[in-house]
């Protein structure tokens, strides 16, 4: 993977490397170290803004000089100190009109981010803790969290975020504009929460990457197909950049794990013409077994310390469905336990319907309508398509046609996505031949 | 340090249905507050209680109308002026603020001495 560093470790490959290897090692360096060299840079200019243009004009100074002096052993810190001087001498000029802007309260350096990095004797302490936690801060909207981590962790532009996020352009700059005013004018503090936080604000980033990879891996208005790959690979990207950083939180481990055992099914869950495969139906060997054993290895870790939190049962739940030989195969008894204890960490109503399935396989469909029933007097997945779909499924093994017909009516009148649309059709129709 | 209001909104009724106890105990909690904003290393700078929104008048432009603004579940009824180190120090404060009928919103104070 490291390929900038391996490429400038053979010697004599450094200064005959083409312009278009330069290119190619700076499109990598923006993005395996866009948040390392950002986060870095904003302590030093106190505003988010200037940060970030800094470390553009940073990646544009590489380009050149990268090609006459060869890439760098490390292009993070390269870029780092480049960024940083770039930095200082704005700072030396603006310095009476920095005066006037509200500058990032930079707290002390916490137990959480010490993780450095040596270039020579210059020792860079690592930042992105930070620039992570300050993204998501609870003060924010989910939506400026999700968007600001894009932006200035992930490095994206306003136009990719607009576009992935289905909105327009000025839209989502506006989000983000609104939301870097409220991070300095409300003096949100650029800083690893303390201890006695961390459990909450960690859980508010595991969210916004979680949040990442649910819309990518089913695309809410998806036209074409199921998955945004882009979104998905964003998405493991920071759980992994989460568990560099904090390796010794079982919750990053359990999103990290969930992730990457979830998308290890990603091939099989669309059929080569796009339509959608139920986990059922789908071709087990065609299972990604390198991204599901790292995932498992990652669920025993995080389990194994106890009192397992909501990642680390749900990516437990996908472990086992991922392990069991086929879909009848599975371990529905003790996947009924994990979500029983699931349902105790998280009480959501989601949870809840998704346990109803499973008690369908352990007790009977019959048992599992009685769940779904009490669902949909709580109302609370009201909207919610995966309800009438589940329902729609338990009816229709209980040959109870028109019923279920009228179920997957439901679901496919609330669904926007294509690939799922075109599933639901299928079984409608499928309810409505007659020959029962 | 930086400057934040404490504004306290609550359903105006939950005061006046609790007659004189209610509001006793509301006194104790906030001195209670006062003396709790000084352990956490915050500063009150100053605040009141506000007369309920029935003695409100408005006025916009050269127009004067009885009432507040917006007749709204919970009012403002009261405020603090806090120092704090940083938004995450003033919400630590802000939860500790008495508002049993409601909650408190933390907004910042602008600095418009830079000018």
């Amino acid at each position: 993977m490291r390929t900038v560093a391996s490429a400038s470790d053979m010697p004599g490959a450094r200064r005959d490397t083409g312009r278009n290897a330069i290119a190619a090692a700076v499109a990598e360096a923006h993005r395996r170290e866009w948040a390392f060299v950002l986060a870095a840079t904003a302590r030093v200019t106190r505003d988010l803004d200037a940060a970030e243009e800094c470390v553009q004009d940073a990646y544009v100074a590489a380009l050149d000089a990268w090609a006459r002096q060869g890439v760098p052993r490390n292009p993070g810190a390269w870029l780092t100190t480049a960024a940083r001087h770039r930095a200082l001498d704005t700072l030396r000029r603006d310095r009476t009109l920095r005066a006037k802007l509200p500058l990032l309260i930079v707290g002390e350096q916490s137990s959480g981010d010490r993780d450095e990095r040596a270039e020579g004797s210059e020792v860079i302490a690592d930042d992105r803790l930070r620039l992570i936690f300050t993204c998501c801060h609870p003060a924010l909207a989910r939506e400026a969290q999700v968007a600001l981590t894009l932006r200035l962790v992930c490095g994206l532009t306003t136009a990719e975020i607009a576009k992935a996020f289905v909105v327009s352009e000025p839209t989502m700059a506006a989000r983000v504009t609104r939301a870097k005013k409220k991070i300095s004018a409300a003096r949100i503090a650029y800083r690893v929460p303390e201890a006695a936080e961390l459990p909450d604000r960690l859980d508010a980033v595991l969210t916004v990457i979680h949040l990442l990879y649910t819309t990518g891996h089913t695309d809410p208005l998806g036209s074409v197909g199921l998955v945004r790959p882009d979104l998905v690979e964003r998405a493991i990207a920071l759980a992994r950049l989460l568990r560099e950083l904090m390796p010794d939180e079982p919750e990053v481990g359990g999103l990290l794990g969930l992730i990457l055992i979830t998308d290890a099914r990603r091939a099989t869950r669309t059929d080569p013409n796009g339509g959608l495969q139920l986990l059922e139906d789908q071709d087990r060997s065609l299972w990604d077994a390198a991204a599901i054993a790292e995932g498992c290895a990652l669920v025993t870790n995080a389990l194994r310390r106890g009192r397992p939190g909501r990642f680390a049962l749900q990516a437990a739940i996908a472990a086992l469905h991922a392990e069991a030989p086929g879909y009848d195969a599975t371990d529905w008894p003790q996947l009924l336990v994990l979500y029983d204890r699931l349902l105790r960490a998280w009480p959501s109503p989601v949870v809840a319907l998704n346990r109803a399935v499973v008690v369908a396989m352990v007790r009977g469909p019959d048992a599992g309508l009685d769940e779904i029933a009490r669902l949909e007097q709580d109302g609370r997945l009201a909207g919610y398509r995966y309800l009438p779909a589940a329902k729609a499924d338990l009816l229709r093994r209980l040959n109870r046609r028109d019923e279920a017909r009228q179920s997957y009516q439901a679901a496919f009148d609330l669904s926007e996505n294509a690939a799922e649309r075109a599933f639901l059709a299928g079984r409608i129709a499928e309810m409505a031949r007659v020959g029962r | 340090m930086a400057q934040y209001a404490i504004l306290i909104y609550e359903a105006e009724g939950g005061y006046a249905g609790g007659g004189q106890e209610a509001w006793q105990q509301a006194m104790e909690a906030h001195t209670r507050f006062a003396g709790q904003v000084g352990e956490r290393g915050g500063k009150i700078l100053g605040g009141d209680a506000l007369e309920p929104t029935a003695t409100a008048t408005s006025i916009r432009g050269d127009i004067v109308t009885d009432g507040p603004f917006a007749e709204t579940k919970e009012a403002l009824g009261g405020f603090y002026l806090i120092e704090a180190r940083d938004l995450d120090h003033a919400i630590e404060i802000a939860k500790l603020c008495p508002a049993p009928y409601g909650g408190v919103e933390v907004r910042p104070i602008m600095d418009t001495s830079g000018g």
